[in-house]
């Protein structure tokens, strides 16, 4: 047993073996003997090596989405595959066959995927925003405490829901309205898809966004109040422009959310790629023509496969660029006000 | 001197009516969310009502020694005892498309149900049993008023025989509805009566704990190396950077490197629970290491300080007294990045766990699917009785979701210190 010592002679003490020795000392052995410092430098070594797998990831994906691209781009020239207008990715059952090697054009991809997008933020963007303005500023802090719990259900429910959602019940809801007005929707309508998907990512909006505006500086809406202005037109004209940039960063990590998201549009979107700007049409994303070309029967090497990782790397491209313009942003933004 | 008069603005009850719009609007946008929250649950939970029953038909199943041979079960064709118990309950049935259609309302599954039932009572064995056999999901659905008889025949998938057979029998009293244990015990199928999540649950739980046993590790160590020791440099800052990224980088991405590195470079097993929960973990990980991290910032560093202070390494001073203090934390982060892992479908697409999965799989190694994915697999179905499976599904995924969610706030509840 070691007991800790009265402070003798200024100094802090332990009974080892019935001796008082100065503690420092002891617990120089102590660290020494039990200790080793191997050990230790194993043990941080260890937990730097679990820090290096997020690197490792980050290089597995980009190696590996890159490795296979330039296979498929040793078959299918590059710019066929970013300026083509046509996409059908049929594997010829005979070499001779017409358009035996299919044509892998990702112009009408990347518009499907905008245009589901763009009508997901047309959705997701008012809503969002007046949520948050109104949840910041004027809720009342009982209100606040239950109805941003409830919206942030939306977020954790699983895509997967939101595209049963979206393929059974809104899908055939805008295509029977449609029709009263004599509109021809398709039954797998980029606008069914958009709308489902402006909901999933609006919470994200309304929780980025109400962080933005919290942190503008109670000073700077105290000054408008003082010179006579309404509570909305200080929102209007010194909040939301002072929070404009960090809003900013909100919406372009929704948009980056939106353009990855796979399994509302996979269910509801359909698979025609065609080039049109149309919402009332049915149009393909990148992502469900991933799923489309490497689920079932695949073999690799064959253009079909590999021209899924081409996608994939110009989805991985967007995403990241979205997001470290986004992340930018914000961190600016919040150093801004700190 | 400013004229106020000509500024619009100045006009007082008009600034007062625009901050009422003002409000009203955002009034109105938080109930157009809630709303939508409302009508997607709403409509979720109405269309797996039904699959809390499911319809059975009594039937007397002739089991005597001249029908069958009771030491020889597997030879029995009970196929064909079940098709002549049917034709001796109706034995007006002549035609043979019409015999086809009497047949049609049990579920073609139903032949296996009595081999079970036998096997399990052999007692049974001699003589003329009526045994409940589960019914097929068209008859289920016209006991429950979900198909049009107002449609001309042809146009339903019912006709009118089998009404007429229905309500002899439903007078009989040979029909009667049961809660539906089979859909929490049984594995997929074709036959939508009979189609159950257990094959799809069991899968999940396999990937979860795949995906925990390595995420969590590897996430904590990361977040102690980066919050601890890291020194502060070039490859520090790139790391975080790094984590950040990948936190946003699209699901199905991930999927795209578990194709290529651990099904098509490693050779690991397609469809695997193992390389579901290894994709699952790369996903989560950014989830963890993030909440982990905010765990230990909240530890206040007097306790390192004074572990310092008594001669512990550094090494110690963080397992010893920083990382208890920051344990509730980060299981609490770990568990919100394995509710994200359960919820998601499309990586796992991409490696294959996308099969029909029928047996219930008995190790990470063998093919199986997600609970996710069979909600995906589902929802494609044409049957009108596959759709309320798929509702049941996704009401069985959302409680486990609400589970581990509320066995966070719990945690946070119970073990929030506060320093």
């Amino acid at each position: 047993m070691k007991h800790i010592a009265p402070i003798r002679f200024g100094r802090v003490g332990v009974f080892v073996n019935g001796k008082i020795t100065p503690m420092a000392d002891q617990m120089l052995i102590l660290t020494q003997t039990i200790r080793p410092k191997w050990l230790d430098r194993l043990v941080i070594a260890l937990l730097a090596a679990a820090a290096c797998v997020a690197i490792l990831v980050t290089a597995g994906i980009v190696l590996s989405l890159v490795f296979e691209t330039l296979q498929f781009f040793n078959k299918v020239p590059v710019m066929d595959f970013l300026f083509g207008l046509d996409w059908s990715p049929q594997t010829a059952i005979r070499a001779d066959q017409v358009g035996a090697g299919g044509s892998f054009g990702a112009i009408p991809l990347i518009n499907g995927t905008f245009l589901i997008s763009a009508i997901a933020m047309a959705v997701a963007t008012p809503l969002g925003l007046t949520s948050a303005v109104y949840l910041s500023e004027y809720a009342t802090k009982r209100t606040r405490d239950w109805i941003k719990p409830t919206l942030e259900i939306l977020a954790g429910i699983p895509t997967v829901v939101y595209g049963f959602f979206a393929a059974l019940t809104v899908a055939p809801f805008i295509r029977m309205t449609g029709g009263q007005f004599g509109l021809e929707i398709a039954s797998e309508s980029a606008l069914a898809a958009g709308i489902v998907m402006g909901i999933m990512i609006l919470p994200l909006i309304s929780s980025l966004s109400g962080d933005v505006i919290n942190a503008v500086p109670q000073s700077l809406r105290d000054a408008s109040y003082g010179l006579g202005a309404t509570h909305s037109e200080t929102i209007r004209r010194v909040v939301l422009p002072a929070a404009l940039p960090g809003i900013a960063g909100s919406l372009l990590l929704a948009a980056s959310r939106a353009i990855g998201e796979t399994m509302i549009v996979l269910m509801a979107a359909g698979m025609a790629a065609k080039l049109t700007a149309n919402p009332l049409e049915a149009v393909t994303t990148i992502t469900v023509q991933i799923v489309a070309l490497l689920t079932g029967d695949q073999e690799f090497d064959s253009a079909k496969t590999l021209s899924a990782f081409a996608l994939g790397l110009l989805l991985f491209a967007l995403t990241l660029c979205l997001n470290v313009i986004a992340l930018g942003i914000v961190r600016k933004y919040r150093e801004h006000y700190d | 001197m400013i004229n106020f008069s000509k500024h619009a603005g100045f006009n007082l009850s008009r600034r007062h009516r625009a901050e009422q719009r003002f409000q009203w609007a955002g009034r109105f946008a938080i109930l157009i969310s809630l709303a939508f929250l409302v009508i997607m649950l709403g409509s979720i939970f109405r269309d797996a009502s039904g699959v809390m029953r499911q319809s059975q038909i009594a039937v007397a199943v002739d089991l005597g020694p001249e029908a069958i041979d009771a030491a020889d079960i597997a030879n029995i064709s009970f196929g064909k005892i079940l098709k002549s118990a049917m034709r001796a309950r109706f034995p007006d049935v002549m035609k043979r498309k019409d015999k086809k259609r009497l047949y049609n309302l049990v579920s073609p599954e139903a032949s296996f149900e009595i081999k079970r039932q036998l096997t399990n009572d052999p007692a049974l064995f001699g003589r003329v049993q009526t045994l409940w056999l589960t019914a097929s999901d068209d008859l289920d659905l016209y006991l429950r008023g979900k198909i049009d008889t107002s449609l001309p025949e042809n146009q339903r998938q019912i006709s009118d025989a089998q009404i007429a057979w229905i309500k002899d029998l439903k007078q009989a009293g040979q029909i009667r509805r049961v809660v539906n244990w089979n859909f929490l015990t049984n594995g997929d199928s074709r036959e939508p009566e009979i189609a159950g999540i257990l094959s799809a649950l069991v899968g999940s739980l396999f990937s979860l704990a795949v995906c925990f046993s390595l995420s969590f590790p590897i996430g904590i160590g990361a977040a102690i190396f980066l919050e601890e020791f890291a020194p502060t440099n070039r490859i520090t800052s790139l790391i975080e950077v790094n984590i950040n990224n990948l936190a946003a980088v699209p699901s199905i991405v991930f999927g795209l490197l578990g194709l290529s590195i651990f099904l098509g470079y490693f050779g690991l097993p397609r469809s695997s629970p193992l390389v579901g929960g290894m994709v699952l973990a790369l996903m989560t990980l950014p989830t963890i290491i993030i909440a982990a991290r905010a765990a230990l910032k909240s530890v206040p560093p007097s306790f390192k300080q004074a572990a310092l202070a008594l001669g512990a390494t550094p090494v110690q001073a963080v397992f010893h007294h920083v990382l208890p203090a920051a344990l509730p934390g980060m299981l609490t982060g770990a568990i919100v990045g394995m509710a994200q892992a359960l919820g998601e479908t499309a990586p796992l697409l991409m490696i294959g766990m996308v099969a029909f999965i029928v047996d219930v799989p008995q190790s990470i190694l063998e093919p199986a699917t997600a609970l996710p994915v069979q909600i995906f697999l589902w929802a494609d179905s044409p049957e009108r009785a596959f759709t309320e499976k798929t509702a049941a599904a996704i009401i069985v995924l959302l409680v486990l979701l609400i589970a581990m969610n509320l066995s966070v706030i719990l945690l946070r509840r119970k073990l929030e210190q506060r320093f």
